[in-house]
């Protein structure tokens, strides 16, 4: 009996749990943060730097989907249908845009290669140089004795 | 270090297209309708003037210049000639919102991402380009037109045309 019960309230519980997490506020869209992630592209600067009428007209749409509860993706999906993909400030990972991503990485792993074979180049010349060799007896007098007529 | 040159000169070059000159061939694109479920080009009016007329519902010359457009279109329509306005750069409603409410008649396209205009080099909103009856540019106006301009420049250039054939 007690262990019917309890499989009943088990699933109770599984039928609630849901509907309790979809009841949870969900993180509220944020203008500033969209803001911060799309063009002005008549003003071609970020949309939080832009103060024109066009920049204006976009914050204005941005509002309007937040109020209607837009996801920030759906809000830039939007953005994008309406002003093509120059509006998102981070160009999307493919086509030529993708060099965009490649390129930074690409010149660090090369510089970082050039400065490897640099230092090792050097380090390898370095050591091959002949050591300093000690003077000969007749040298070290001759020196000592010049060094000598020169000491005041 | 070649490759990044390589992809800096095409940044530069694909940022600023050759200027636009009297007399060669209009650049066109396919672009939806303003009002959305077809689309059309300049392409579609060869054999007639196109007075090809970029602007957006945001820019405030665009405003000022429009009935005067609307006037001119309305008288001038007859005579293998028409306004093709590119709501460019701008939200498609925020264009419809603008073509009701001056009563512009004329077809409308919409460019949001502005891509005909820059390859017409475009400065600001709105310009204007006469492309004639072949395709070729006729005349470039950076700015707002005038009825006066479009009266003593547009239109004789228009009726030239029509007196030849």
């Amino acid at each position: 009996m007690i262990a019917r019960r309890a499989a009943v309230l088990v699933a109770l519980a599984a039928l609630l749990l849901p509907s309790v997490a979809s009841a949870a506020p969900k993180p509220k869209t944020n203008l500033a943060t969209i803001e911060g992630e799309v063009m002005c592209t008549i003003c071609g600067t970020l949309l939080e730097l832009a103060d024109s009428p066009q920049a204006n007209q976009e914050r204005d749409f941005i509002r309007a989907k937040i109020a209607k509860g837009e996801t920030e993706q759906q809000i830039k999906d939007d953005l994008v249908a309406q002003y093509g993909p120059r509006v998102l400030a981070l160009p999307p990972a493919s086509g030529f845009d993708l060099s965009a991503y490649l390129v930074p990485v690409i010149a660090f792993v090369a510089a970082a290669v050039a400065i490897g074979v640099g230092v090792r180049r050097w380090r390898r010349n370095s050591s091959d140089d002949d050591p300093p060799q000690a003077l000969e007896p007749a040298q070290s007098d001759r020196l000592d004795a010049d060094i000598a007529r020169y000491d005041l | 270090m070649l490759a990044i040159v390589g992809l800096l000169g095409y940044g530069l070059l694909k940022k600023n297209p050759a200027s636009l000159q009297i007399g060669q061939r209009a650049p066109d694109r396919t672009l939806p309708t303003l009002a959305g479920g077809s689309s059309g080009d300049i392409a579609d009016y060869r054999g007639r003037w196109v007075l090809v007329n970029l602007w957006a519902s945001w820019c405030v010359p665009c405003r000022q210049e429009s009935p005067a457009l609307e006037t001119f279109y309305r008288a001038e329509r007859t005579h293998d000639f028409t306004v093709l306005g590119v709501d460019s750069q701008d939200l498609s409603d925020d264009g419809m919102r603008f073509v009701h409410e001056f009563g512009v008649t004329y077809p409308q396209l919409h460019d949001g991402p502005g891509d005909l205009g820059h390859s017409y080099g475009t400065l600001g909103y709105p310009e204007s380009f006469l492309v004639d009856p072949k395709g070729h540019i006729a005349l470039i106006r950076r700015g707002a037109v005038t009825a006066d301009y479009l009266q003593s420049t547009v239109r004789p250039l228009i009726d030239r045309k029509a007196a030849a054939s």
